[in-house]
């Protein structure tokens, strides 16, 4: 979306995201999604008089593999304490990083070639989550809230653009590859839907040249979608006010999907204070360069060097062609559907059959391993098995395992000799001479005709391409 | 009541056991803890049972430890599973904690009988035992006076042979004092010598938990049984237990003490006397004594009170009525914080909230919290500096022997005099001790400082042992 | 002497430290409070600028724990000790306002 009357929208992005870790930050309590309430707390997550942090150490090396990925230089940090009430927070306060973060002066390229910087990506300690009863379930109108404390003190790394994005189409494209570098670096899961990958939008306008405007923050966006709609709508908002004559409030504003729109949530009549001060119980965190080198080391391709890799291997690549690549990419298939290629399969079926069966199949992709998938790929390049039977195989490996020729012989795709081909296009020449005598005239179209009177007769079980071969050497 | 090494001895011997002398301990409670309210909890089904447990491992033939059967009190800022535990104040009162802190859990294994918990000044705050939400503990010596604070509670036990070792933590003073005012031996040892995983947090970057004893050798066994590396605490030092026990008798011949002018001015006649004599008795033991003058040392009461107040602003946030103690309902969550916290801490607590609150609010950081953790590097500095002139240096404690209540509630700046000449060390994170020596008004024990590099705990036993013998109570 | 804290400044404080004065006690605390300060100014006073503020006394770093699995505690355990609870969740009064 275009802001009207030539207005230009600023935009910076932080991004919250959980770590993969098997325990939370700074204790063993178990770091999953969905448990019951209050089941993975002790008395360091839950704050209890007495307790203290000790640091997760794969949470340290996810955190310097996100850094490096974003090109950000690695120094040693400390742990600051940011202090305000709220009764999600064990400790109310929660440690941080502050002025002394990780990682800092990075940055992101897009697919576009633009650059957005990524100013921090540091530690934190996630919060418990509360629920709220009465009203509508949202925090107005709630007479009494219910507090779950699993979620409490799972890591997270907050990753802080500088206010370089200038469309909504250009914020989603950063949220989208960063995703796919978190994902990448083996750091997160990327599953917004989940809460593990949180956005907040701070959107401003000004005309071109002339200073920042006032900004608005939008918290806790988690799907792209509502990323983009929320800041279109709220730059929109603020053109439309100032040209009203109002002025921008320096607000926390909330998306609300259902409405389409942003509204207050409050506004702070003062900023809060929250007296950050150095963490006294933990210590410094100095990563010396044999560390960082060991990450550096250990981390695979980013998605940009995915995505150059296999267009390397594709010759003049189509449009559908490229929509599947991004698609094999996101989903950690370019490896498989290389060594595919590399081993003589098509280039569009391997990424067809990646790009859709497997991406539906993808939480067993386990079941399937890289010679099944070849094997079957091959067996439809070669004609014994039809698209429709390949693609089957594929689901049926992905659901229950198994090798392609035993899963095609269960099926019933018994290989349509060469013989019996042979027979059924014979008889169908007899049948259909008109037919016959136009397509050894040349006429191509009529390959079709014959092939689908191939399919009528066999049941489906004939291969495309070996008709046309077998009908090109009748002529 | 024996000595800690005796019962353990005899108890290991079968000549008594555990059980007895833990009905020993109990008699002592009963008969005289109303009177001076020395123990907020006393557990004698847990402490029976502990004790029942020793017995029989002993008969199994298992070692149980060094401080076999010896009864030991707990201040009550360290969480002990199923026991109660409340910081002294009213807004933990009834809490139950789901878990024991690390230094209960080695003095158990080290085979001693937790009797119970010892009153306090809240969140440890104080000098005198005063600000306990459950009134105060009275000086056994001289039960119109103070047993010093904020560990008053388990100086009193040991000085009235209800138990012959007690734990408590030092922050600003806080077992020395104490130690000093009820004639004890009272140690804070080297920071992060010592776990302070499940101790109720005051200051985090000056709490550490040490012993109290009658005399050197117990105050070693249990400062050995205690000490040493806590996967728990990301502060805890490297390394395992010192050996102190074995060194407790290398005598002070051929070391070099300071004597610190700015550890004993201003401080009563009576005290400086002692002080001056005890100089002369490690002398006489073959020391040597240098004059030194450790400037930096003016500038610690300031520094620590507003490091101190800063930090526990923080780490007293977690009492909001939301997740266990006390809770003062209210129509919204804030207001139930508020009132909870009104109602829960004691003055000097909000005092100390509010002025570390301040000290860290925006536009005040670097004037006040940000300048005293500079002024900490220049203490540090300062006795490091000091430690090439000399091994050990020596000082006063307290200021004046136990003063009576009341003294000094009025003015709060008065009460915090009272720490001048044990701030320095918690700043600087190097051990130090105090160790009876002569007495003062009134027949009243004087307590003598000694400090010491970072890890030289064995250096101030043995000085300290001097000291012991010379003034005959060993 | 005049206190270096002004009442407004001790009021301000107080809310943050989610603690309620009365009158007598703002007073009191706006005079106490001011007189620990008053003694805090000779450290303020100072010129420390190029004096680095101590981290640990005995330059600990680097303390890190493994990706471990350890016990957690049971939730009745946990829940006994809430002031009030429900569906296995802390129960609090309502929340005015998100989070910050």
């Amino acid at each position: 979306m275009t802001l009207p009357n030539d207005w230009e929208m600023v935009i910076g992005l932080e991004v919250h995201t959980e770590l993969k870790t098997t325990t939370k930050m700074f204790c063993g309590c178990a770091n999953v999604f969905g448990s019951e309430p209050n089941t993975n707390i002790c008395p360091v997550c839950l704050g209890l008089p007495g307790s203290l942090p000790v640091l997760n150490v794969h949470a340290v090396d996810l955190a310097m593999a996100i850094g490096i990925a974003l090109h950000s230089t690695i120094a040693s940090s400390t742990f600051h304490r940011k202090n305000y009430f709220y009764p999600d927070m064990p400790k109310d306060f929660q440690i941080s990083q502050y002025d002394l973060p990780i990682n800092s002066g990075g940055h992101l390229d897009l697919p576009d070639g633009s650059r957005v910087s990524v100013e921090r990506a540091h530690l934190e300690e996630d919060t418990g989550k509360s629920t709220h009863l009465g009203g509508s379930g949202r925090i107005q109108g709630a007479d009494r809230s219910l507090v779950d404390y699993n979620r409490s003190g799972v890591p997270l790394v907050e990753i802080v653009s500088g206010p370089d994005i200038r469309s909504s189409a250009q914020a989603r494209a950063y949220a989208s590859e960063l995703r796919g570098i978190l994902i990448a670096t083996g750091a997160s899961d990327g599953r917004m839907e989940e809460g593990s990958m949180r956005m907040d939008a701070n959107v401003s306008v000004r005309k071109p040249g002339a200073p920042l405007g006032t900004r608005c923050e939008i918290k806790n966006l988690n799907s792209l979608r509502s990323l983009q709609r929320a800041i279109d709508f709220e730059a929109l908002r603020q053109v439309e006010l100032i040209e009203g004559g109002g002025t921008v409030r320096q607000e926390t504003r909330h998306w609300d999907e259902q409405l389409g729109e942003t509204s207050t949530m409050r506004t702070k009549e003062e900023a809060e204070d929250y007296r950050y001060f150095r963490e006294p119980d933990l210590v410094d965190l100095v990563p010396d360069q044999a560390w960082q080198d060991r990450i550096r080391a250990s981390l695979g391709q980013m998605p940009a060097e995915r995505r150059a890799v296999l267009l390397a291997r594709l010759d003049d690549p189509t449009s559908s062609q490229l929509d599947a690549l991004e698609v094999v990419v996101d989903l950690g298939f370019d490896a498989l559907v290389i060594s595919a290629i590399d081993a003589k399969v098509d280039a569009s079926i391997a990424l067809a059959r990646a790009a859709n069966e497997l991406a539906a199949g993808i939480d067993n992709i386990a079941n399937l391993t890289p010679e099944a998938f070849i094997a079957t790929l091959k067996m439809e390049q070669g004609g014994e098995l039809s698209a429709t039977q390949a693609k089957t195989v594929l689901l049926e490996i992905l659901q229950h395992g198994g090798d392609p020729r035993t899963v095609a012989s269960a099926k019933g795709f018994e290989q349509l000799s060469s013989d019996s081909l042979g027979a059924t296009v014979g008889e169908l020449i007899t049948q259909f001479p008109e037919e016959w005598s136009r397509y050894r005239d040349g006429d191509e179209k009529l390959a079709q005709f014959f092939i689908g009177q191939v399919m009528k007769l066999t049941s489906g079980k004939a291969n495309g391409k070996s008709v046309i071969a077998e009908l090109q050497a009748r002529r | 009541m024996r000595t800690a090494a005796a019962i353990a001895s005899d108890v290991k011997s079968g000549v008594t056991s555990a059980e007895a002398e833990t009905r020993i301990s109990l008699e002592a409670i009963r008969a005289r803890n109303e009177k001076l309210n020395i123990f907020l909890f006393v557990d004698e089904v847990g402490a029976l049972e502990a004790a029942r447990r020793v017995d029989e491992r002993i008969a199994a033939g298992e070692d149980v430890g060094p401080l076999a059967g010896v009864p030991i009190a707990l201040k009550d800022n360290m969480c002990q599973v199923g026991v109660p535990t409340t910081a002294g104040s009213r807004i933990l009162e009834g809490w139950l904690p789901p878990y024991s802190a690390t230094v209960i859990d080695r003095v158990i294994d080290a085979g001693a009988v937790p009797m119970g918990k010892t009153n306090m000044d809240e969140f440890a705050m104080g000098s005198s035992t005063e600000t306990s939400a459950y009134g105060p503990t009275r000086n056994p010596l001289d039960p119109s006076r103070v047993p010093g604070g904020s560990s008053g509670g388990s100086a009193a036990a040991v000085a009235d042979d209800m138990t012959p070792i007690s734990l408590g933590s030092d922050t600003g003073g806080s077992i020395r004092q104490p130690a000093a005012l009820c004639g004890l031996v009272g140690v804070k040892p080297t920071y992060g010598l010592v776990s302070r995983y499940g101790l109720i947090a005051f200051a985090s970057s000056l709490d550490q938990i040490g012993p109290f004893a009658k005399n050197v050798t117990d105050a070693a066994m249990l400062l050995e049984a205690i000490a040493g590396h806590d996967p728990m605490d990301s502060t805890s030092l490297p390394e395992p237990s010192p050996s102190l026990v074995a060194h407790v008798d290398d005598g002070v011949a051929g070391k070099k003490i300071g004597l610190v002018r700015e550890l004993y001015e201003g401080a009563d006649d009576d005290v400086i006397a002692s002080l001056h004599r005890a100089v002369e008795v490690l002398r006489d033991a073959g020391a040597t004594i240098v004059e030194l003058a450790v400037p930096e040392i003016r500038l610690g009461l300031s520094a620590y009170y507003l490091i101190a107040p800063a930090e526990a602003s923080s780490n007293l946030a977690r009492y909001d009525g939301v997740r266990y103690g006390l809770r003062v309902d209210a129509d919204d969550v804030a207001a139930m914080n508020e009132a909870t916290r009104t109602v829960g801490f004691g003055a000097e607590v909000k005092r100390r909230i509010m002025l570390g609150t301040y000290a860290l609010s925006a536009g005040y950081y670097d004037a006040y919290y940000g300048q005293a953790l500079k002024v900490r590097t220049q203490m540090i500095d300062a006795f490091r500096r000091a430690y090439h002139e000399a091994d050990l240096l020596i000082g006063a404690t307290a200021p004046s022997v136990a003063f009576e209540f009341g003294a000094k509630m009025d003015n709060p700046m008065a009460m915090y005099l009272s720490d001048v000449f044990t701030i320095p060390t918690n700043l600087a994170g190097d051990p130090a001790m105090s160790v009876p020596f002569g007495t003062g008004e009134g027949g009243l024990p004087v307590g003598v400082q000694l400090l010491g590099p970072g890890r030289s705990e064995a250096q101030l036993f043995a000085a300290s042992r001097v000291l012991e013998v010379a003034d005959g109570r060993s | 002497m005049g206190s270096p804290l002004r009442r407004e400044d001790v009021a301000k404080v107080a809310t943050l430290a989610r603690l309620s004065l009365t009158d007598a006690e703002l007073d009191q605390f706006t005079d106490q409070l001011g007189q620990v300060l008053e003694h805090a100014n000779d450290i303020a006073a100072l010129n420390l600028d190029n004096v680095i503020p101590t981290a640990h006394p005995f330059g600990l770093i680097n303390v890190v724990r493994e990706d471990v699995l350890r016990a957690s505690l049971s939730r009745d355990a946990v829940l006994d000790m809430a002031p009030d609870a429900q569906d296995g969740r802390f129960a609090v009064p309502r929340i005015m306002g998100e989070a910050p």
